[in-house]
């Protein structure tokens, strides 16, 4: 079984998928930190017993959603060596460093306040406490910056030279840290990451204030997770454009799949809204598009020349037609957010936020649209990156490891059926937390009696949020 | 000149050492789950790590991507060579971490989790033992590339190594709790220590008896002259461990069959590392042929130098807050 099969083909597929659910859980967690540390902090500085509230609230979601990104974020850990051992032999020098980094300056301090966090309210006091909370938030984004500059040198590698048994070796530290798209992509990354948690946030209000319009808890966390959306997604737009130009500056050969240019325009490309790319044909049939639009947004400027992926040999072609749907998806999901930002917005000025079913059904219903975004944007800057692993240096084909298909097959399949138990189980209790309604008097991440009490919501209240 | 090498070769060992010490235990006490059938038993125990379980396993992360840093080319053909047991591993390391939240959450009334948690430890620890066999046995390499198959990590050997680091994980497990319970729990705990320390000096003395028979050197390494002057101390220190661990067990103490058990461990993994010096893939690859450019290394030696201190001292302040005996009826779920 599977000797036939490409074992360089199985082990993207099983870095894909686990990366794929394992992203999802940090792009959460770096918000939900930073959300319980605002709470916790109003808390402390109002002294309003809704804050204590929610912060307990949401702290029992939090322990469930890091503990499955601290577990599935080890297999991604280890899947560099298993998977990927030429290319950890070659990068090694280069980017190990940058995630020992991650693990010394942001995994520790993770973890190692997170007890405290979750079950030491009591024994350490609030002041204490609240450093705890603060000190896993400031983790959470310290990883950020360290994932994200090792990634972005895979995208847009610098500071560096080769040495005799071929690996990339360190010539500037600093050249390879902030490498040419590093900025743009952490300012992209945790801002999405912040839109995630505040469409989550603002689902879980949305769904109560449906039910008592009156409930405290829920009115303040849907104010502030509409907030956050009318103020961050727009922002997000601007980032994602600077990060789209500097990706045009660095990587022009996504752009050109991003944008389905198979062919070069001399004087203005067109904007293609929709169409079905062809990676055989080399053209996008079917397209709709805005002649001269595309040099617009990425040239400013109707005529400005072009060139498409007729001037790329075709091996260094990534896959056009994933690239090009999974930006689209991330572009509207982006879009979408902003239209409930400005919907909020009109709703709080006519004083209605909290009595509008209308908005509060658009946010219950965007309540999984930061993830989907969050996904739909890796699958472009990642698919859009291949053929290589480093850009332009090392072909992916030249990373993998030397294993035989049926031994990464065997993984793959492991690894999808641990996941679909664990996951599974993991959305189910994170939505039957959320189901239940914040009440005065709530508890943290505790034994048995207090969930016991938020278990009884019935199935049915969760549906409409997957 | 320094040598850098050296060094990341001790930092390496002590960051595996640490892992070893402190995911040791809370392993162990999944291994021993089944023992405990009791509902109330097992939350104490649970509750005795929940609070520092997550760090314990940071140091395995530390571990994997410390490896790839400071020695990519062990890391590239290490773990392809173990290929089968490190992914097992992680298996287990998932079904066994997330089972510390979601135990909490179902409201079915066999909690299924309970049996996530147990097979998962054991899983994980079976597949760290039977790879620590499969390295000191050698791999196959070819260039800078594992040359071997999928399932060469499979020898009698590399089960008894897998099968011994459940009997000292179970140990570490029972020592603990003896330390952090009390009454029927920590008499039973006290119980399973006897017969699982003698488990886990059975485990020694099979393991270093086969070893010198994996290959020559090894045995040249341990049984002549000078060398013996360095080997002979370890199982002298083994046997007065071992002494000073049965009067403590019989005196009934709390907090020092735990510490004497670490003792094992810590004389156990120096007689590895006398074994496999100056390798890190036996055989084949030394440190030095392993070690990443000196200016890789250097830059990640000014972070460890100031950040392990402070990792460890705010890992201890973690460990004093959850300080004592668990407490059944608040414990930190209160």
């Amino acid at each position: 079984m599977f000797e036939g099969w490409d074992a360089v083909f199985l082990a993207r597929a099983q870095f894909a998928f686990t990366m794929s659910f394992h992203i999802v859980f940090p792009a959460f967690s770096i918000g939900l930190a930073s959300y319980l540390a605002v709470l916790e902090g109003l808390w402390l500085w109002t002294g309003r017993d809704v804050f204590i509230n929610l912060f307990n609230y949401w702290l029992k979601i939090f322990a469930i959603a890091f503990g499955m990104g601290v577990v599935s974020g080890i297999v991604m850990s280890y899947q560099f060596g298993t998977n990927w051992s030429a290319f950890s032999d070659k990068v090694g020098p280069v980017i190990g460093p940058l995630m020992a980094y991650e693990v010394l300056t942001a995994f520790f301090l993770e973890a190692g306040f997170l007890g405290v966090m979750l079950f030491g309210l009591k024994r350490v006091g609030p002041r204490l406490h609240f450093l705890a909370t603060l000190m896993v938030a400031i983790g959470t984004l310290i990883s950020a910056f360290w994932i994200l500059s090792a990634n972005s040198w895979m995208q847009t590698p610098a500071g560096y030279a080769v040495n005799a048994d071929g690996q990339f070796v360190v010539a500037s530290w600093l050249h390879v840290i902030f490498n040419p798209s590093f900025p743009y992509r952490l300012v992209h990354m945790v801002l999405a990451a912040y839109l995630t948690t505040s469409l989550v946030v603002g689902a879980v209000g949305a769904f109560h204030l449906l039910r008592d319009s009156h409930l405290a808890g829920a009115r303040v966390m849907f104010s502030m997770a509409m907030w956050m959306a009318a103020i961050v997604a727009p922002i997000q737009i601007i980032a994602g454009d600077q990060h789209g130009l500097n990706t045009l500056e660095h990587q022009p050969v996504k752009i050109m799949a991003m944008e389905g240019h198979f062919q070069s325009h001399k004087d203005g490309a067109p904007l293609i809204l929709f169409g079905l790319p062809s990676q055989s044909e080399g053209k996008v049939n079917y397209a709709i598009e805005v002649p001269k639009a595309g040099s617009l947004i990425l040239k400013h400027s109707l005529d400005a020349p072009m060139t498409g992926l007729d001037t790329v040999p075709r091996e260094n072609w990534p896959p056009v037609p994933v690239v090009f749907w999974s930006f689209r998806i991330m572009v509207g999901m982006g879009l979408l957010m902003v239209a409930l930002g400005l919907l909020s917005l009109w709703m709080r000025w006519r004083g209605t936020l909290y009595d509008s079913r209308l908005l509060h059904i658009f946010a219950i219903a965007m309540g999984p649209a930061g993830f989907v975004a969050v996904l739909a944007g890796w699958f472009t800057t990642e698919v859009g990156r291949q053929p290589y692993t480093v850009y332009g240096l090392l072909r992916t084909v030249d990373s993998a490891s030397p294993l035989a298909p049926p031994a990464v097959a065997s993984s793959l399949i492991a690894f999808a059926i641990v996941y679909f138990i664990v996951y599974a189980a993991g959305i189910t209790y994170l939505l039957r937390l959320m189901a239940a309604p914040p009440h005065p008097g709530e508890q943290g991440p505790s034994g048995d009696e207090p969930v016991r009490a938020a278990g009884i919501t019935p199935a049915s209240a969760v549906t409409g949020k997957t | 000149m320094i040598d850098i090498p050296v060094i990341f070769a001790f930092i390496i060992a002590f960051a595996v050492f640490v892992y070893v010490v402190m995911d040791g235990f809370d392993l162990g006490l999944g291994i021993l789950f089944p023992l405990f059938p009791k509902k109330d038993d097992r939350d104490i125990i649970m509750n005795s790590v929940a609070p520092v379980w997550d760090g314990n396993e940071t140091w395995l992360v530390l571990g994997g991507g410390g490896l790839m840093a400071a020695f990519p080319l062990a890391y590239s053909v290490l773990m392809p060579a173990l290929y089968t047991p490190m992914i097992a591993m992680l298996v287990g390391l998932i079904f066994r971490g997330v089972a510390f939240e979601f135990r909490w959450r179902t409201l079915r009334e066999r909690n299924r989790w309970d049996i996530a948690f147990a097979g998962g430890s054991l899983l994980a620890t079976l597949a760290q033992g039977i790879a620590l066999g499969a390295i000191l046995q050698g791999v196959h390499v070819e260039g800078r590339h594992y040359a071997g198959g999928w399932w060469d990590w499979l020898t009698p050997f590399s089960l008894l190594t897998g099968i011994s680091l459940v009997a000292g994980y179970g140990l570490l497990g029972a020592t603990w709790l003896v330390m952090k319970t009390e009454g029927d729990l920590r008499e039973r705990a006290y119980h399973l220590s006897w017969w699982l320390l003698f488990a886990m000096l059975a485990a020694i003395g099979a393991v270093s008896l086969a070893t010198p028979f994996l290959s020559i050197e090894y045995a040249h390494r341990w049984f002549s002259w000078p060398g013996i002057l360095l080997t002979a101390p370890v199982p002298v220190a083994v046997a007065a461990v071992t002494a000073l661990l049965l009067r403590s067990l019989a005196a009934r103490q709390d907090y020092r069959p735990f510490f004497l058990s670490l003792a094992l461990f810590a004389l156990s993994y120096a007689g590895l590392g006398i074994s496999m010096w100056p390798y890190i893939v036996p055989r084949s690859i030394t440190i030095w042929q392993a070690a990443a450019p000196r200016d890789s290394q250097i830059f990640m030696l000014f972070g460890i130098v100031v950040l392990v201190p402070m990792i460890l001292a705010y890992t201890a302040w973690a460990y004093y807050v959850f300080r004592g005996k668990v407490d059944p009826h608040g414990g930190y779920h209160s």
